[in-house]
């Protein structure tokens, strides 16, 4: 049992997913649908555990040895991912009942579900695998999915929305499908452990390096990094509230990790950051990213809107952090992996809670809520504050790691703008909390989330702060696996 | 019980406080009480150190590691002490004064001010006792989020564009520059523990020095030195208790602190000397001492006044630090004292005004000496305080700062103090004397009727003679806290 943990991951829910049509019945999909992803979460856990413990975990598909057959490939970076992933999923699950009742009609609710297993079947693929091909496989079962997902949305402009993404993501495939062919063109592999042992002696060759920028640009798109987030606010605003919580926790982290593996693993840091003014162009964009999305999310009237554009400003200094490049500076990212996952999947969850209450999440219904929905709020408040990076809360600890990588590579100016940027954040933060603390409600009946989406939006939020303080597992989990992403980037 | 849990006790009795003031919300009297009680009991725990720590004891705690070699940590030191002691004092006596001027200005949402009020102290002690730049720099950012409620109390918009500044102001300083400089500080020296003479190593490069000291002086926007002063005038809107304890003591006093303690101990007298960016920003103290002083002249309304007396006073202590000298270090530390005792006292006078009489501006208060004369003396007591002539305890943190100037031979500066010693008289001394002897005598004795005595609620009167009387008292005993000082520097 233990040594098939790695297919069992990903078998789980997309096995589950055609199970959820047989069900039918939407309380019992449901209470399926969230047993499965803690069951992948249980899976994660002794994943991350073994590994951390005794080192990477290769396992074949069907008895099919390595550069033959697929191999799924457990290492320190994607056992961390995976876990963010199915952690959040599961929590994120737990407020799903109450949420989608109230958004989705009855017979769209098992197809909900449905979709939802397979994108997090897809995500947790594109994860587990140690094969570039599998890898776009996954990405088209999770992206397709996804755009069915957010096609599922009361507001008719979600099609349109959907549509937007599905050009966009299918641009993006397509990219990443023309660079994997160049490579199995060159090397006559499609193992990620294999081609970053036969790259290096082609790194001359120009296909190599087309195959290189498709990869990298095909991601980029997944990723949302500005300029190519186009695509996310629209997507973002108008999903489902659990698309959106799911979404915003789990699905740019899993394309930044295909960015890293991409980069470091199979590339190799030699190739990616030599050939390339790959780190300029990648601490450049990110800091570009972080005050365009900053500012205009300042101006967001729809407050998931909002929240979505400053998840494009969050991914840009995750990818500072990998553009820097040293291993404080990729520890920042993975750790702010973690912890926006945790700080937007709190804030997404409140969102879903005024949702079920007001029908919409503009800064209008945000009026008086300090009084009508004091808990919401002060959920909102919190994750605001940790994502402004105050002490004592997650965001705070990734942004340390962030500015000491800066500053011990003497890039002061990249430090300087990570502050500001941040400061950007109390901006718009600070509108919705004057929204709600100092303007009478417009409707005085409004009442306090359900506890179905109040539990769960809490113990994300208290997780923003938990693992401020006691910072232990992130912060030894991330260092581990920054050091192996460096030193074992030829491995 | 033994010191390291006296130490534990004075941090915890805030939250304990926060507690209880919720649990008795409901009753008005019980609520009071409650933070009387937990005002008191603090400062009997931190009166306790006082002896163990002169007599060379180490008192320290340790609580985890938040990051790897960063600790959460608390150790007693004599400043720290100093200012611990100064901060929970007077919570004592302010909420003795905010009991009478809550009630007797009828404000709402009483719960919770004074649970705020609570976490607010809380975080102060969290900065005197901390071991550390990083421990010292999560209460720091406490202090401003657990504060901004305060001051928008009155949830007006004038009150709420007050908060928007306060908080951009606090914010955008600590985060921008204070933050950075703290990291930065943790790469260059590894580690950031307060130690006697500085923690930088002989070698350390002098320009990054200068940046650092720059970061520092103006990340630590609390100490209000131009041109981030505007949050503490912006601040004025809140509840005069507020502005009393918290804008005179206990936030505006935990930035000079931050920033003596950084001049003493992150840096060291001799670093601090050798260092070219200190001369200059010296200087800009001294403009701040200046301006704010001629800024203040012109203020009608009396808390914008004493606001931005403030702001001029935190200059001078700011400046002692900078001067790198002893005797300027201990003007500093005095100042931090005195200022707050002539201060809080100055406020309590302008709240006790505002209950009593409804006057918020200066030209309305010739002739109410006749109606409020315990006020308007200890107006007076306490203008002294802050000018720095006896009979009042401010004398002595003014003659070390000047005993500083002529130390490091500063004679420009030495003149801008004197300048602006000169400007706090013309900006203080005529609100009382006017009071008393200015002005038409008011309609009622030409109409023949008899004054009427009507001073504000007798708790607030109580509270303002106490710290009247301690500016005096301050003058013949200052040792209580000379001692402290003479320990630290």
């Amino acid at each position: 049992m233990l040594a098939h943990l790695p297919i069992l991951q990903v078998i789980l829910p997309l096995m589950a997913a055609p199970s959820c049509l047989l069900i039918r019945k939407a309380n019992l999909v449901w209470l399926f649908t969230l047993a499965v992803s803690f069951a992948a979460l249980i899976v994660s856990v002794l994943l991350l555990q073994q590994v951390y413990a005794t080192g990477p975990i290769s396992y074949t598909l069907g008895g099919w040895q390595a550069p033959w057959g697929i191999e799924y490939r457990i290492d320190l970076l994607n056992a961390w991912v995976l876990f963010i992933v199915t952690a959040l999923s599961t929590v994120v699950l737990t407020a799903a009942h109450t949420s989608v009742q109230k958004e989705l009609e009855p017979n769209r609710q098992t197809v909900f579900y449905t979709l939802y297993l397979l994108c997090f079947a897809g995500l947790l693929g594109i994860v587990a695998t140690g094969d570039a091909f599998n890898v776009f496989v996954f990405l088209e079962i999770s992206s397709l999915s996804t755009y069915a997902l957010i096609a599922l949305g009361k507001d008719r402009r979600a099609l349109w929305a959907a549509f937007q993404y599905l050009i966009m993501g299918t641009i993006g495939a397509t990219f990443i499908l023309i660079g994997i062919g160049f490579l199995y063109m060159m090397t006559g592999t499609l193992n990620m452990a294999d081609l970053a042992a036969r790259i290096p002696p082609l790194s001359e060759s120009t296909t190599v390096l087309a195959a290189f920028a498709f990869i990298f640009l095909g991601i980029c798109l997944k990723l949302a990094l500005f300029p190519l987030h186009l695509w996310l606010p629209n997507a973002y605003s108008c999903a489902p509230s659990i698309v959106t919580a799911f979404l915003a926790a789990t699905a740019t982290k899993v394309a930044l990790y295909l960015l890293l593996r991409f980069t470091f693993t199979v590339f190799g840091v030699d190739f990616s950051l030599s050939h390339l003014p790959l780190d300029i162009l990648l601490v450049g964009l990110g800091l570009v990213g972080v005050f365009a999305a900053s500012i205009v999310a300042i101006y967001q009237a729809n407050i998931k809107r909002m929240l979505a554009f400053s998840s494009v400003a969050q991914i840009g200094y995750m990818v500072v952090g990998i553009g820097i490049g040293t291993a404080t500076a990729l520890q920042a990212t993975l750790l702010h992996m973690f912890n926006h996952a945790l700080m937007k999947g709190g804030l997404f969850l409140a969102l879903a809670g005024l949702v079920y209450q007001l029908g919409a999440c503009r800064i209008e219904q945000f009026r008086g809520l300090g009084r009508t929905m004091p808990w919401t709020m002060a959920a909102i408040v919190v994750g605001g504050i940790s994502l402004i990076g105050m002490p004592l809360t997650v965001g705070f600890v990734s942004k340390w790691y962030l500015i000491a990588a800066a500053i011990e590579q003497q890039l002061w100016w990249v430090a300087v703008l990570v502050v500001l940027g941040s400061l950007l954040a109390v901006a718009y933060i600070w509108k919705l909390v004057e929204a709600a603390y100092f303007q009478a409600p417009e409707v005085d009946a409004v009442k306090e989330a359900p506890l179905g989406i109040l539990l769960p939006t809490w113990l994300l939020i208290a997780a923003n702060i938990y693992f401020g303080i006691d910072t232990r597992l992130p912060v030894e989990v991330t260092s581990a696996a920054s050091q192996f992403l460096l030193g074992g980037a030829a491995q | 019980m033994n010191s390291a849990s006296l130490l534990q006790l004075s941090l915890v009795i805030p939250l304990l406080a926060v507690v209880g003031i919720q649990l008795t919300a409901r009753r008005e009297n019980v609520r009071e009480a409650v933070s009387l009680i937990a005002a008191s009991a603090l400062f009997a725990t931190v009166a306790q150190l006082y002896l163990p720590l002169l007599n060379g004891q180490t008192i320290a705690v340790h609580w985890l590691d938040i990051l790897p070699g960063l600790a959460l940590a608390f150790r007693v030191e004599p400043l720290g002490l100093m200012f611990a002691l100064v901060a929970s004092f007077l919570w004592i006596i302010t909420t003795l004064y905010a009991i009478g001027y809550m009630r007797g200005h009828g404000e709402q949402n009483q719960t919770r001010f004074y649970s705020l009020f609570a976490v607010s102290i809380g975080a102060v002690m969290g900065i005197a006792f901390a071991e550390n730049l990083f421990t010292l720099f999560i209460f720091y950012e406490l202090l401003t989020l657990c504060t901004y409620p305060l001051v928008t109390h009155a949830g007006t918009d004038k009150a709420r564009q007050g908060g928007r500044t306060y908080l951009g102001i606090l914010l955008g300083t600590s985060v921008g520059f204070f933050l950075l400089a703290i990291i930065a500080t943790w790469l260059l020296a590894g580690t950031l523990s307060f130690k006697q003479g500085g923690i930088f190593s002989p070698g350390t490069s002098v320009a990054l020095l200068s940046v650092l000291l720059g970061l520092f002086v103006f990340g630590v926007g609390k100490a209000a030195i131009m041109p981030f002063h505007r949050w503490l005038p912006a601040a004025m809107v809140a509840p005069t208790p507020v502005s009393a304890l918290l804008h005179a003591v206990a936030v505006v006093k935990a930035g000079v602190f931050v920033l003596l303690k950084i001049c003493l101990l992150i840096f060291g007298i001799d670093t601090l000397k050798s260092i070219p960016a200190t001369e200059w920003l010296l200087y800009l103290a001294g403009v701040s001492i200046l301006f704010a002083s001629i800024i203040a002249l012109r203020q009608q309304n009396l808390k914008k006044r004493l606001a931005y007396s403030t702001v001029s006073q935190l200059g001078y202590i700011t400046l002692g630090a900078l001067l790198a000298t002893s005797a300027g270090m201990t003007g500093s530390a005095l100042h931090i004292v005195m200022h707050a005792f002539g201060k809080i006292t100055l406020f309590f006078c302008a709240g006790a005004i505002l209950v009593a009489a409804h006057k918020t501006e200066v030209n309305e208060l010739r002739g109410l000496g006749r109606q409020m004369p315990v006020t308007m003396t200890a107006f007076f007591v306490a203008s002294l305080c802050i000018i720095g002539i006896p009979p009042t305890g401010g004398t002595w943190s003014k003659w070390y700062l000047m005993l500083g100037t002529f130390e490091a031979e500063q004679w420009i500066l030495m003149a801008l103090l004197m300048i602006s010693s000169l400007l706090s008289i013309a900006y203080l001394l005529p609100i009382p004397l006017q009071a008393f002897f200015g002005g038409k005598k008011p309609l009622e004795i030409e109409a023949g009727t008899a004054v009427v005595l009507k001073e504000a609620p007798l708790p607030s009167v109580i509270a303002l003679t106490v710290t009247a009387s301690a500016c005096v008292y301050l003058l013949l005993y200052p040792d209580i806290f000379y001692r402290l000082i003479a320990a630290g520097i």
